[in-house]
């Protein structure tokens, strides 16, 4: 597909000996939010690390914008454009809070996103600045995370549970930041344990089911049950 | 179906019966060997033995210790003092020497193991050099100092009748204490100790977690490898008649060429210490003439097995061929009925 | 004052110390990799110092500018080269490749050299000295040697804390997977981090040779002291291995006042007294 931004086909990854993901083949339109939902251990997080280039043991093919990337070094494809926000944040603890946002922006690529833009997003962060990343309150280092993802200017974004280990009120905060985030023609793929909040804020999503995609779709085209059948794999 | 479990394999079983005949072949030596084979042979199962030993440390516990001349050094400088100074029978002072170095061994290790990784390694050499730095000063108590001191005639000859009889000795003591070292590391692999130390190599954690003591394990082994390798010193001393402080603490010949015998040989396997100390002498034999282009050569070669065949020629036989000649696992055959 | 001045001393031989340790610590924080080939490339720089001296007619510091780059340009490839290929969750092969390296480059200098000993002949900064009190002469070369070491320390705390390529060695060493999503090649930053190694191990080989007599042979000692004053000072902290380098320095001359064949003992015994009574060092920032 042309305009698809990102685009998998057939991609198998293993860990070690362990076959992680079987089959996989979606595509996502430019500019769109599409949600991963499914079960602990389902292979969203796998999926996502395999696109950003750290699961080095895989078959298939991943091309972003229309060239592939299967092949290239994570390094190499932060500089082409995709930026992955990990599971559970892994903010360097050496750094200060502005040292990690400066080392997001490391690959220097044109955007909108700068240090001032991060900071007017997150306001708390421009006051903690000088902080040690890891001394900050859990929904604020997740905002050091988004913020240093961002900072790469990326055009395609994946999210990967935003909301873990975070209190409700501050999830509901850094969710009513996401069209903000996902403005500007941003594509991203959002890997999230909530699945109301995820459906909520995507146009597409997948259901993954032990490594497989069991349901894939508008949010509105399937009901309640189907939805649930699909993430429980009955 | 029913399982039948054994230890054995076709293959081990015909190792077994090689073996026992290799092994009467080597008792026998003196009687068909030259005083030069037995020398040979002799030095060959001094290495068999330290590395077996480094092996049981680096290979399975995790202790990769670049000091084990400490105890070498220590097992040689047991045997010139209480020869001489307590008029001990050489014989009995080889266990005397493993005793001393046991005993020894457990305040270094509540030391050293203080460190972790390459830093334990490092500190093991510093705690071998405060050794050689000791033994050095010993002058004034009549064992030579840094110039070193021979073991007297009269205790020679305490060894045995005639000269045929004390080349024979030496060497039996040295076969005694190569086998034995194999056995010992065999034994203990094939114990719960040993099942306990695949465990710690395969995962610290994990093991840690099901109760195996990680520590007491570690120290146990630690000194049982001192005190074997401080019998094998004082054996060295025996071999060579004259001693001093670099050469019983030599760090080269106790630690240098005992890691490139294990990494060539295959480490983790208890097979890998015999291959790569018969590869060692059969290098010896052709290239020692080149002197220091001979050292750069077995660094070399260390450096790319390293990188190329981390496990060693007998890793890869083993892993390519499925072979075991010390078995240590357990075989599950089905019965076919 | 004789104890004084043996103090004196060995504060600034302590300066020496600290420069075998600053390279090692450097290595240790950002990528867990300890070389033991450490003392033996400090003493093969000292030997291509005595090269490009005899070829140039240069002053030994002066053959800095030729021996830094050099040593730079080796320490990146073989970082590249091979020890990156050794990098990872196993402690044994960084060990045992380093290892063997350091058997090649003593055997190296060994057939290129023989064994005889060689010296950098500095001049006057080798003999001059001035009188801080009656008793105690502080030598141009020692006071050089420790002012250099506190400059060294100073400019790779600047690097590490207040520049990009320190920020990189700081991330890499944190985490070296989210390293990589932040653009970073890890395969050259450690190159980075290697090359910077031998830059500071290049100034500490030029000085041991203007300092003392050297052959082959004398690497691995230096490698132990320079792993001493960093245990002593504390892992992780460059200004503590400074301060572990005084404390070798002092220990060693106080223990050659007692007895001249009980110097490096002495520095020995400290050090295992430091790890009985205070294993993390004295200013410890992080773990082993």
């Amino acid at each position: 597909m042309s305009d698809a931004v990102l685009s998998v086909d057939n991609l198998e990854a293993w860990y070690g000996d362990a076959k992680i993901l079987h089959g996989l083949s979606f595509n996502l339109k430019k500019g769109e939010v599409l949600a991963l939902i499914g079960a602990n251990g389902a292979g969203k997080s796998t999926l996502l690390k395999c696109i950003a280039g750290l699961l080095p043991k895989k078959s298939g093919t991943i091309a972003f914008k229309g060239e592939r990337t299967d092949h290239l070094a994570a390094n190499e494809i932060v500089a082409k454009g995709v930026a992955l926000v990990p599971e559970g944040r892994r903010l360097f603890p050496s750094l200060s809070v502005e040292e990690n946002l400066i080392l997001g922006g490391q690959v220097k690529r044109s955007g909108p996103w700068n240090l001032a833009e991060i900071y007017s997003l997150f306001p708390i962060l421009g006051e903690k600045r000088g902080a040690p990343a890891t001394s900050l309150s859990g929904g604020q280092q997740q905002m050091v995370a988004i913020g240093r993802g961002l900072m790469s200017n990326p055009e395609l974004i994946l999210l990967d549970e935003l909301s873990l280990g975070l209190a409700p009120i501050v999830i509901k905060d850094i969710y009513a930041l996401l069209p903000k985030i996902v403005g500007n023609g941003l594509s991203a793929v959002l890997v999230e344990q909530d699945v109301n909040r995820a459906l909520d804020s995507a146009q597409h999503f997948l259901c993954m089911q032990e490594g497989r995609i069991s349901l894939a779709g508008a949010p509105k085209a399937y009901t309640k049950d189907q939805i649930s059948a699909a993430y429980f794999g009955m | 179906m029913s399982l039948t479990y054994s230890r054995s394999t076709k293959t081990s079983r015909i190792a077994a019966v090689f073996a026992i005949v290799l092994a009467a072949l080597l008792i026998a030596a003196p009687f068909w060997g030259s005083t030069a084979t037995q020398q040979l042979l002799g030095q060959m199962m001094v290495y068999i033995a330290l590395a077996s030993l480094w092996n049981l440390l680096a290979g399975y516990t995790g202790l990769v210790s670049v000091g084990q001349q400490a105890y070498v050094g220590l097992g040689v400088y047991i045997m010139v003092s209480v020869t001489i100074y307590l008029g001990i029978h050489p014989y009995f002072a080889i266990p005397l020497a493993g005793l001393a170095a046991a005993l020894i061994s457990m305040p270094v290790a509540k030391l050293v193991f203080r460190l972790q990784g390459a830093y334990f390694a490092i500190g093991t050499w510093v705690v071998a050099e405060v050794f050689r730095l000791i033994a050095a000063q010993l002058g004034s108590v009549g064992l030579g100092g840094g110039s070193g001191t021979s073991i007297p005639g009269p205790v020679m000859q305490a060894l045995a009748v005639n000269k045929f009889w004390r080349e024979a000795s030496i060497y039996w003591l040295a076969l005694v204490l190569g086998l034995g070292a194999l056995a010992l590391v065999y034994g203990l692999l094939r114990s719960r100790i040993g099942l306990a130390l695949t465990a710690i190599r395969d995962s610290e954690v994990a093991s840690g977690s099901l109760g195996v003591n990680i520590d007491r394990i570690k120290y146990a082994v630690y000194v049982t490898a001192a005190a074997m390798t401080g019998m094998v010193g004082s054996l060295i001393a025996l071999q060579k008649i004259r001693v001093s402080p670099n050469a019983a603490f030599s760090v080269n010949d106790y630690t240098a060429i005992v890691i490139f015998i294990v990494v060539i040989g295959g480490i983790g396997t208890i097979e890998g210490p015999i291959i790569g100390t018969i590869v060692y002498f059969l290098l010896r034999e052709y290239f020692a003439d080149l002197g220091a282009i001979y050292l750069m050569i077995l660094g070399v070669i260390a450096i790319i097995m390293m990188l190329v065949a981390p496990k060693g020629i007998w890793g890869y036989v083993a892993q390519r061929w499925q072979i075991n000649l010390f078995p240590t696992g357990y075989v599950v055959k089905e019965d076919k009925r | 004052m004789v104890w004084f001045n043996i103090i004196i001393q060995g504060i600034l031989v302590g300066g020496l110390y600290a420069l075998f340790a600053a390279g090692l610590s450097l290595i240790f924080g950002v990528m867990r990799l300890v070389n033991i080939a450490h003392g033996d490339m400090i003493v093969a720089v000292a030997y291509l110092a005595f090269v490009i001296v005899k070829a140039t007619g240069l002053h030994p510091l002066a053959s800095l500018i030729f021996v830094v780059p050099i040593a730079m340009a080796f320490g990146y490839a073989l970082q590249r080269g091979v020890l990156n290929r050794t990098l990872g969750n196993d402690i044994l092969p960084p060990l045992l490749v380093t290892f063997g390296l350091s058997v090649i480059i003593q055997n190296g200098l060994l057939q290129i050299f023989t064994a005889d000993n060689r010296k950098l002949q500095a001049g006057a900064l080798e003999t001059g000295s001035f009188q801080l009190l009656p008793g105690v002469d502080i030598g141009y070369l020692p006071l050089l040697q420790f002012i250099v070491a506190i400059a060294v320390i100073a400019g790779l705390q600047y690097l590490f804390y207040k520049t990009a390529l320190g920020r990189a060695f700081r991330a890499t060493s944190d985490d070296s997977e989210t390293a990589q999503l932040m653009g970073l090649d890890k395969r050259k930053v450690y190159a980075w981090a290697m090359a910077l190694c031998l830059g500071v191990v290049a100034i500490a080989g030029v000085f041991l040779g203007i300092r003392t007599n050297f052959d082959p042979a004398i690497g691995p000692g230096r490698l132990i002291f320079g792993f001493e004053a960093v245990i002593i000072g504390g892992l992780g902290n460059l200004w503590g291995t400074l301060i572990g380098g005084v404390v070798l320095g002092v220990a060693q001359g106080i223990g050659a006042q007692i007895n001249p064949g009980a110097q490096e003992l002495a520095g020995h015994l400290v050090f295992l007294l430091v790890l009985a009574f205070r294993p993390t060092g004295l200013f410890p920032r992080m773990q082993g």
